[in-house]
């Protein structure tokens, strides 16, 4: 397939990064350092030029693409972009955009502004904010098969009833398949045998609702407190929209923004929200709103550097966990290491959501759990699937050793995989696959 | 001298003028009954034709006086309006009094009563010096125009205005905006002067439909009281919350059938006039969504139980102790009457309970919704009162937190809230002080207790109509010396324009730069 994606910033490189092994990519950028240093990096066909200009186009033999990526930092640029490359192909269209006013316009009416599919950078990342949230030990969470199937990674701590144990002892949910159990950069796929430690990362997959039950079990005693005390720090774009999901969801969070202005513009329009109007570095007036006492704290500051700041005073004042929006990819383990619970980086988010519609038309969704180590891949079983009208236990032992397939959603039914279990044609399959694996399984799903 | 006037007050009593020439053509409507009657000719004929010379004259003042027409100038006019129609209007009851021989036993041949009767009249307030409301002192003619005045002001005369003169289509907003009760209009359509005629429309409408109501339980022998004239009467005065009836002992003349079909229409008329056009519009979710009705409902619900628990239960003179039909219908219809300033009584109220009187005290100061033809501090301001003392406690507590006060899912400006406080204020202010002077003037050979004095200024200020005690629904404010009854006038005045178009004209402010 050929893919042409038009801004290489981090969002367009990472993505290109993702997919010049299977595809043919072709980057339009108008910094030619950016460029130049690509053409190394990748193996991927660059031009440079303005990607909303008809002639750069061309010249990056647009009409020939399957699919344009227009993944600049400007939301008007890539909608320019989408629009101009309609007037000379028939390509699908991805558009990124930040103002979530386009998404609802072009949810609205699909189609619109030439974008055949449209990705928020703010809103995924408010999403998975959110879905981390709900699951109160979640690392991250990913719905699959229209939500009733979550793949969600969860940390094992110190004094969880699950370290020590193996997976079958593990393994008393009802609709939960265990995937993987990762250990630093080593993915485990799971088996019977395979031990659980304090320490470890475990990967499941199933229904939403035993999802939860496992993560209220991974959780030492007494550690499940309030998650419902929510604390959202800097009332950037992800901040407001955080706060708008939470309090969809019945949370009342609160929202403490430093600017007067933004915090009375906020404080119209989140009802729900109670805002504060203060400087969230100020350990005084963190200990005076009792910060301390919420069960998780969201730092969405504009800097890195204070978002590391408010999570770590947020930690030493008893925030149960806390997540921060890192703008810089290569402070993520770094955040992590030194005691932010979950960092998250908004162009990281995006690319990953990106990708997932540059995969071959048959996977519907797409998750990667660790980069470069494992992705959840969900796809719908055709006559040509390996998978098709056999048993599991039979299909897997055609299929190369990383593979895990976690559920089924049969007709909109939620089907727990068993080794017994017949795939039909039509089936919704979510399965959980090792890098290494990769190829292999979806040439043969 | 003038070159430092920053008013063109010539442009704003030119538009007077040609309201109050336009004002004869509803003095038509007496007219005609005079001829019908028979009566009362002399006391209507000479002031159409005044009004007419009047109105003629001062619209000379200024060529093109809505090309003029600022916010200052409209201050100005509106408040002048409401002045002058007041003083106009007055002249058919003094023509009656001074120059037919029934009308010489007539309270209102002096100018002063004649005007405190006018004033009340077009400000819907619907205090009474008449001495003797009764056909044989005064002739049906005048008296319908005593009903008119009441319904002309009750949507008031400048959005009629408005809706008619294709001229003030310009500056229209600003002077429906000095003259509508409560904060702030609501435009209905994009062009002012269509919602000028929408609001009209449905008020025409609802009166129309209680006129055929009433008249349609006399026609079947369930009101025998209600006669065409009284309907038209009381349709008149019950759409605009006046509270005029030509009867002396107002709606208590009628069945009970009259009392309990007249209740929802004084209810509907204390409603924000917008929430009609949006179910006209079949938008009925605006209406289930608005806070203020919600709210207006709400408090009209909670005092009409605890009255009907007081009068049930307390015995007096009423005779409604242990009848719980008579003290349920009573209850709500004096407690819809007070809230929305109509100012009917069903009964002499006089004779309940003192509780049952101070709830009525109490009612008065709650007045109807904003953009309806209620007087009072009106409902959506006791809500954002309310609202807003909320938010003072929790920021008492919580010192950085931004908390903006909302009305549903809209957000009040704080500006509109200090602009709710500074009325309030002012209104309360106005209260006190004035009650103070009348209690200090005093009435010549009675005795004036301060209940009776709060109550009296209370009634005129926001509106309402009768008091308790001395100027109580069966009683009237007759007795008051001069001086009392044209400060009432000024209250009726600033209380049906808001105070402050009004009270910016003795500013110096407004008058230079």
């Amino acid at each position: 397939m050929r893919v042409v994606i038009v801004g290489a910033g981090e969002v367009g490189s990472s993505i290109a990064a993702s997919l010049a092994e299977s595809h043919d990519v072709v980057v339009v950028d108008v910094d030619s350092e950016r460029v130049e240093r690509l053409t190394y990096e990748h193996d991927v066909l660059t031009v440079e030029g303005d990607g909303a200009s008809l002639d750069t186009l061309r010249a990056a033999d647009v009409s020939k693409a399957d699919i344009v990526i227009a993944s600049t930092d400007d939301d008007e640029t890539n909608l320019a972009i989408c629009g101009t490359v309609k007037t000379a192909s028939g390509a699908f269209t991805i558009a990124r955009v930040q103002n979530r006013a386009y998404l609802e316009t072009w949810r609205h009416s699909q189609g619109v502004f030439g974008v055949d599919f449209m990705v928020c950078t703010d809103l995924l990342t408010a999403q998975s904010i959110v879905r981390i949230v709900g699951l109160p030990t979640a690392r991250d969470v990913d719905p699959f098969a229209g939500g009733r199937v979550q793949m969600a990674e969860f940390e094992v701590t110190e004094g969880s009833p699950l370290a020590g144990q193996t997976v079958q002892e593990a393994d008393r949910f009802d609709a939960l398949t265990f995937a993987a159990v990762i250990r630093g950069d080593d993915v485990e796929i799971a088996r019977g045998d395979t031990a659980i430690d304090a320490g470890d990362k475990v990967v499941v997959i199933g229904r939403p609702g035993s999802v939860e039950a496992f993560a209220a079990a991974v959780v030492p005693e007494g550690g499940a407190d309030e998650v419902g005390n929510v604390v959202i720090v800097g009332g950037s774009s992800v901040g407001e929209l955080t706060g708008r999901l939470l309090s969809e969801r019945g949370f009342v969070p609160r929202l403490i923004e430093q600017d007067p202005e933004r915090a009375r513009e906020l404080a119209e329009t989140l009802s729900k929200t109670t805002v504060l109007e203060h400087d969230a570095t100020d350990a005084e007036f963190l200990e005076r709103e009792h910060v301390g006492e919420a069960g998780l704290l969201v730092a969405a500051l504009d800097s890195d550097e204070r978002n590391l700041l408010v999570s770590l005073l947020a930690k030493r004042l008893g925030v149960n966990r806390t997540v921060a929006i890192v703008d810089n990819p290569a402070y993520v383990d770094l955040f992590e290491a030194v005691g932010v619970d979950v960092a998250i980086n908004p162009r990281e988010v995006t690319a990953e959501e990106i990708t997932r519609f540059t995969r071959e038309r048959r996977m519907e969704n797409v998750a990667i759990v660790e980069p470069g180590a494992a992705e959840v891949l969900e796809v719908e079983i055709d006559e040509e699937s390996a998978l098709a009208g056999r048993s599991i236990r039979e299909a897997v032992a055609d299929l190369p050793d990383g593979v895990v397939v976690g559920a089924i959603t049969r007709n909109g039914e939620f089907v727990t995989p068993r080794g017994d279990t017949v795939v039909q044609v039509g089936d919704h399959v979510v399965a959980f696959v090792r890098e290494d694996a990769l190829d292999a399984v979806t040439a043969t799903l | 001298m003038s070159a430092t006037l920053r008013v063109d007050w010539r442009a704003s009593v030119s538009l007077t003028g040609r309201v109050v020439k336009w004002l004869t053509v509803p003095m038509l409507f007496p007219l005609a009954l005079a001829l019908f009657y028979g009566r009362g000719l002399k006391a209507i004929l000479p002031a159409i034709a005044i009004a007419f010379v009047v109105g003629w004259g001062l619209e000379r003042l200024h060529s093109d006086p809505a090309a003029a027409l600022g916010a200052r100038e409209g201050f100005l006019m509106v408040a002048l309006t409401w002045l002058l129609i007041s003083v106009v209007g007055a002249l058919p009851y003094i023509f009656e009094g001074s120059l037919t021989a029934y009308g010489a036993t007539s309270t209102l041949r002096l100018p002063v009563n004649a005007l405190f009767e006018t004033m009340s009249g077009f400000t819907t307030t619907g205090s009474t010096v008449m001495g003797d409301i009764s056909f044989e002192t005064h002739s049906r003619a005048l008296m319908m125009w005593r009903q008119e005045t009441q319904w002309l002001g009750g949507m008031g005369i400048v959005v009629l205005a408005v809706a008619i003169l294709p001229e003030l289509s310009v500056g229209g907003a600003q002077l429906m905006d000095a003259e509508a009760p409560g904060p702030g209009i609501q435009k209905l359509t994009p062009r002012i002067a269509e919602t000028a005629r929408a609001l009209w429309g449905m008020y025409i409408g609802l009166t129309v439909l209680e006129i055929v109501g009433l008249y349609g339980f006399h026609q079947l022998g369930m009101a025998p009281e209600m006669t065409l004239y009284n309907a038209v009467a009381h349709g008149f005065t019950t759409m605009p919350t006046g509270g005029f009836s030509p009867e002396a002992r107002s709606i208590e003349a009628f069945t009970a059938v009259v009392q309990w079909f007249i209740i929802p229409f004084m209810v509907a008329a204390g409603t924000n006039f917008a929430l009609f056009w949006h179910v006209w519009n079949r938008d009925f979710n605006v209406v289930w969504d608005d806070i203020e009705f919600k709210t207006y409902l709400g408090a009209i619900g909670v005092l009409t139980a605890i009255t009907t628990g007081l009068l049930f239960t307390t015995p007096g003179f009423d005779m409604l102790t242990n009848a719980l039909e008579p003290s349920l219908r009573h209850a709500t219809f004096q407690i819809a009457s007070i809230v929305t300033t109509t100012g009917y009584a069903s009964m002499d109220f006089n004779n309940w309970g003192q509780h049952a009187k101070y709830v009525l005290l109490f009612a008065m100061f709650i007045g109807g919704s904003a953009g309806s033809t209620g007087g009072g501090i009106k409902i959506i301001r006791w809500v954002v009162i309310l609202k807003t003392l909320r938010r003072e406690l929790f920021t008492a507590v919580h010192p950085e937190a931004v908390r903006p006060v909302r009305l549903g899912s809209t957000v009040i400006d704080e500006d509109a809230i200090r602009g709710i406080y500074a009325f309030t204020l002012l209104y309360l202010v106005i209260f006190a002080f004035g009650t103070l002077v009348v209690l200090l003037v005093g009435v010549p050979g009675q005795e004036l207790s301060a209940f009776e004095a709060t109550s009296a200024v209370a009634a005129t200020l926001g509106n309402v109509g009768p008091g308790v005690g001395i100027v109580g629904p069966m009683n009237s404010f007759l007795p008051f010396p001069r001086a009392s009854k044209l400060l009432m006038v000024f209250f009726m005045w600033v209380g049906r324009l808001e105070i402050f178009p009004v009270l910016v004209l003795l500013t110096h402010a407004y008058w230079r730069s």
